[in-house]
């Protein structure tokens, strides 16, 4: 479904402060997967979200989507299937705009051919009702309230909806509960994992939540300095604790895993 | 008294497509376009020109026209050569100068002497309106202007260009292209600001090179005084608040001129420091919120140890 071919990042070339964020890396996503990613601070996890996203354009490699080559496929044009969600929850929605006119602008996704001057139509609306009842937050009867009043975890959930609301052939979500009380990421996550189950798309999760990492989805990435340095998936994922993979970790890299927010919960 | 207010009724509406072009510009995408005073004069040569040649009506249009030319090219430096937004707008308005000499042929000005103008044609139609004919004429540009803006704001274009202000990520992220919105967005604005130059000049009968000096401040002190009296929650408030406040600003020209309470050479003072002021106003606001918190604070600590 996604596969990435060789590719590399290096910020600031020919600088003091060139940083290679990403080198060499080589991945390949099954139609389906739900991948769970873990690293250090700085291993390039969210670089390669941006990478995949197009953000930016690799330095060298080749990125395929469904058999087709995006490697310089601009980021709007990506995003016509790649859904996209930060740990920032300011980040994904317009404050200023009300509920509906957000949804209606991720729902553009699914607008090509359709003329810019159209309006949202009533079907538009009731179809955003539907699919906004289905968060359970009550945003269905606030439609024409704008985002910037929503709370963190009910933008959060939104901005969810928003980058589902079209299905994507990729969801790729960036700690996107992090900011969240645990109460609410609980509930952001179960939203998650309901979507992604319903209609059936192909997942990359961030995380600093190493139980989370290991109970969602089917297969987990451990990143370290622009690498995958292990990829854990069946039997051998389903038998690993928290512990086990701090201690892989170690072995594999040769130092401690130093992202102090996976050790505090952990 | 009544003279005054019919004049400053005429004036305001004249001028109003400008802070609605700023509403559009300024507002919603966020971006301080120096086009503006350039293209007023723009707008106002191209139509009188036309005008002088014997087609005020086509004059209007294509004044209209370049004002989206003029914002194209604005749009296309600070988009796609990175040229910073503020700059963009500078040097095209420089450049501006030199494109409206050469539409007046060389000249700094055109006349329009005893020539059809819009307004002399819709005095023959409407003559049911009598002396109010002009002002008819000149609100059913203005607010069908202000109409077709709203509108157009309620497209899914219209939405993706609010978007883009906004936040540009989530733009991207809905698969359109910021900088395509920004350039939609800065052209409709640049047609608004050269329709109300197309009027002036036809109503005025003359263009000037140098009649847009300033204007992008005092349009921007007409959307403030709009917005304070109005407030701007909606899209249609917002565009009607452009449209009360060149209004307002008129009304008090207009009675500064007659009173002569401040002199008239301290009018574009007096608009700076509105606007100047206007705009600084929520970090004041916050500066001074600060500064009696630390007050307070400090007035607490030393409470406790007496």
């Amino acid at each position: 479904m996604l596969e990435l071919r060789n590719i590399s990042k290096t910020f600031a070339p020919g600088t003091v402060n060139e940083k290679k964020a990403i080198s060499g890396l080589s991945l390949n996503v099954e139609d389906g997967d739900f991948i769970t990613i873990i690293g250090s601070n700085g291993a390039g996890k969210s670089t390669l979200f941006n990478a995949i996203a197009g953000s930016f354009f690799v330095d060298d490699g080749f990125i395929f989507l469904g058999g087709q080559d995006i490697t310089y496929l601009e980021e709007h044009k990506r995003s016509r299937v790649i859904g996209r969600m930060f740990q920032d929850p300011l980040k994904g929605t317009a404050p200023s705009m009300t509920i509906e006119e957000n949804l209606a602008l991720a729902y553009l996704r699914s607008s090509e051919g359709t003329s810019p001057f159209s309006r949202i139509s009533a079907r538009d609306k009731k179809n955003f009702r539907e699919q906004l009842s289905k968060l359970g937050m009550g945003l269905e009867d606030r439609m024409k309230d704008p985002v910037g009043l929503l709370s963190g975890g009910q933008r959060q959930a939104l901005t969810l909806l928003m980058a589902t609301i079209v299905t994507p052939k990729v969801l790729l979500l960036d700690e996107h509960t992090a900011a969240l009380d645990p109460g609410t990421a609980e509930k952001v996550i179960e939203l998650t994992k309901s979507i992604v189950e319903a209609g059936h798309i192909t997942c990359l999760m961030i995380t600093h939540n190493m139980k989370q990492a290991l109970s969602t989805g089917n297969r987990t990435l451990l990143m370290n300095d622009g690498h995958i340095v292990l990829d854990v998936s069946g039997e051998e994922r389903n038998a690993l604790t928290p512990k086990d993979l701090i201690e892989k970790f170690k072995n594999k890299v040769g130092e401690e895993l130093d992202n102090d927010r996976i050790l505090l919960s952990t | 008294m009544a003279y005054i207010i019919k004049t400053a009724l005429e004036l305001g509406l004249l001028y109003a497509p400008i802070p609605l072009a700023l509403f559009l510009s300024f507002r919603i995408l966020n971006i301080a376009d120096m086009t503006t005073d350039g293209c007023f004069v723009l707008g106002a040569v191209v139509s009188v020109t036309w005008a002088a040649a014997g087609h005020p009506v086509l004059g209007i249009f294509l004044a209209m026209a370049a004002g989206v030319l003029a914002g194209f090219v604005t749009a296309m430096l600070q988009t796609r050569f990175g040229v910073p937004s503020i700059l963009a707008g500078i040097i095209t308005n420089f450049g501006l100068y030199t494109v409206n000499l050469w539409v007046m042929g060389g000249s700094s000005n055109v006349n329009l002497l005893k020539t059809e103008t819009l307004f002399t044609m819709f005095r023959r139609g409407a003559s049911f309106a009598g002396a109010y004919s002009d002002m008819l004429l000149i609100a059913i540009i203005t607010f069908a202007a202000a109409a077709g803006l709203i509108w157009f704001l309620s497209t899914r274009l219209g939405l993706s260009i609010r978007a883009t202000g906004d936040n540009a990520d989530m733009v991207r992220a809905s698969s359109v292209n910021p900088r395509f919105t920004t350039t939609v967005g800065l052209c409709v604005s640049n047609s608004l600001t050269a329709l109300s130059g197309g009027m002036v000049g036809q109503y005025q009968n003359t263009a000037d090179i140098n009649s847009g000096t300033g204007i992008v401040v005092i349009a921007l002190a007409c959307l403030i005084i709009g917005e304070t009296v109005l407030g701007k929650k909606s899209m249609f408030k917002g565009a009607v608040a452009a449209i009360l406040g060149s209004i307002i600003y008129r009304v008090i020209y207009a009675v500064v001129l007659k009173t002569r309470i401040v002199p008239m050479q301290g009018l574009k003072l007096m608009t700076a420091v509105v606007v100047a002021f206007a705009i600084a106003f929520p970090t004041i606001k916050e500066q001074l919120h600060f500064a009696r918190k630390k007050h307070l604070a400090s007035k607490d600590a030393s409470g406790k140890e007496a």
